[in-house]
């Protein structure tokens, strides 16, 4: 794992596992969308609202897993002060962000038909909220100050506080009494989604789950190209002024 | 110790600590993070006769009674909230959802009238963890392995 800090070392394997994971999110993505609108039979309640769910439930799935790496990331710089680890950070908070929209707009779409609401204040719909406006705390409070270096560990202390939403997301729904139905597909007994539902869930799971690695390397590459630029053009500056001040004192 | 090694613990107590204080918290607070009680939980709680509150469970089979305009959706409707223990009636005039049926779940918002009966302002009805095609939910009605007040499984 530390030998993977070098940020030089991270460009080379970023390199080679870039096209793999994107060509992979393009198959699963493509494979689940054409399983979810066309080759998967509508449900025999919801009709074919059921086909919101291939959208939500892997969003949501991925709201909680990027979350989950933004903290481990944050445990990473603050023990170990790895500056990859900040840059992983501040890479990887937009698309949890954007992935936890996509859940909240995705569920409130869905719930207008199926509940009567576009939005109930339950405990697994307002803890999923708070994961949002954690997200855009993180984003903020690392942005928070011209040296990004201290704004990224204040931000990684917030993505450790809000560590604790996790679990209450997850176990929400079978903690207290909610609208929003409890997990069909970790239950102990068999899963309680029929089989010609569970392929296209899992397929743009998958999908999901390569986009995101594909778009995190991209980023975590382009802050490092970005960083690269900033010392030498702040290293070009600085002998620039010291080549411009002589002439100053001589003026 | 090392620095590193410090930190970790320092990191691991935090968390600790921050984890307890939400258990806490939200044990503490366990009674206002339900969305709904159950009409059990009615039974067990004596809530003031003019509290406004949320009363969820299933329709009880057969006891939907539509007054009124028969098939439209809009009419007074009477049924019983049961979750098979207890159930409680309730009287609800407005837009019924969707999924609305016998053997459904819903939420029901609004307070306990004196006679005894529930008066709900809103309705909105609770899905369940099952998604299957319509084939196969005929085939379990079938081969007889349907529970027809909790859907499949449990």
């Amino acid at each position: 794992m530390q030998r993977f800090a070098n940020p030089g070392r991270f460009l080379r394997l970023a390199r080679a596992v870039y096209p793999w994971t994107a060509g992979l999110a393009v198959l699963c993505l493509a494979a689940g969308l054409w399983f979810a609108f066309v080759a998967s039979p509508p449900d025999y309640q919801m009709g074919e609202t059921v086909r919101i769910m291939y959208v939500h439930v892997p969003a949501a799935w991925m709201a909680l897993f990027v979350y989950t790496n933004l903290a481990v990331a944050a445990a990473v710089l603050l023990v170990w002060k790895h500056p990859l680890a900040e840059l992983a950070g501040r890479a990887m908070a937009p698309v949890g962000a954007c992935f936890t929209a996509l859940c909240l707009i995705t569920g409130s779409l869905w719930g207008q038909p199926m509940w009567g609401t576009f939005w109930v204040w339950d405990a697994r719909l307002t803890s999923v909220l708070v994961l949002f406006f954690l997200y855009l705390g993180y984003i903020a409070l690392s942005n928070a100050f011209d040296d990004p270096t201290r704004g990224g560990k204040a931000a990684a202390i917030l993505a450790l506080v809000g560590v604790v939403n996790v679990p209450i997301i997850k176990f929400s729904v079978d903690w207290w009494n909610t609208l929003h139905q409890p997990a069909s597909l970790t239950r102990l007994d068999a899963p309680a989604i029929h089989a010609s539902m569970l392929v296209p869930l899992l397929l743009m799971a998958f999908g999901f789950t390569f986009y995101f690695v594909a778009v995190t390397l991209i980023r975590i590459r382009t802050e490092i190209l970005a960083r690269r630029l900033r010392a030498l053009q702040f290293s070009q500056g600085a002998s620039e002024v010291a080549a411009a001040s002589p002439r100053q004192v001589s003026a | 110790m090392t620095r590193k090694k410090r930190r970790l613990y320092i990191l691991g107590l935090f968390l600790l600590g921050l984890g307890t204080a939400t258990a806490l918290t939200l044990t503490a607070f366990q009674d206002n993070l339900v969305f709904f009680y159950s009409p059990t939980d009615l039974q067990a709680k004596k809530l003031p006769p003019e509290q406004l509150f949320r009363l969820g469970g299933l329709v009880e089979t057969g006891s939907v009674e539509r007054s009124g305009g028969g098939e439209a959706r809009t009419v007074e409707v009477r049924f019983r909230i049961t979750d098979l223990e207890h159930s409680v009636p309730v009287i609800y005039a407005g837009i019924l959802p969707d999924l609305f049926r016998e053997g459904q779940g819903v939420v029901a918002n609004g307070r306990m009238a004196p006679d005894g009966t529930f008066r709900a302002r809103e309705l909105l009805a609770k899905h369940d963890e099952n998604y299957m095609p319509a084939e196969v939910a005929e085939a379990l009605k079938k081969s007889g392995r349907w529970n027809e007040t909790v859907g499949t499984g449990k």
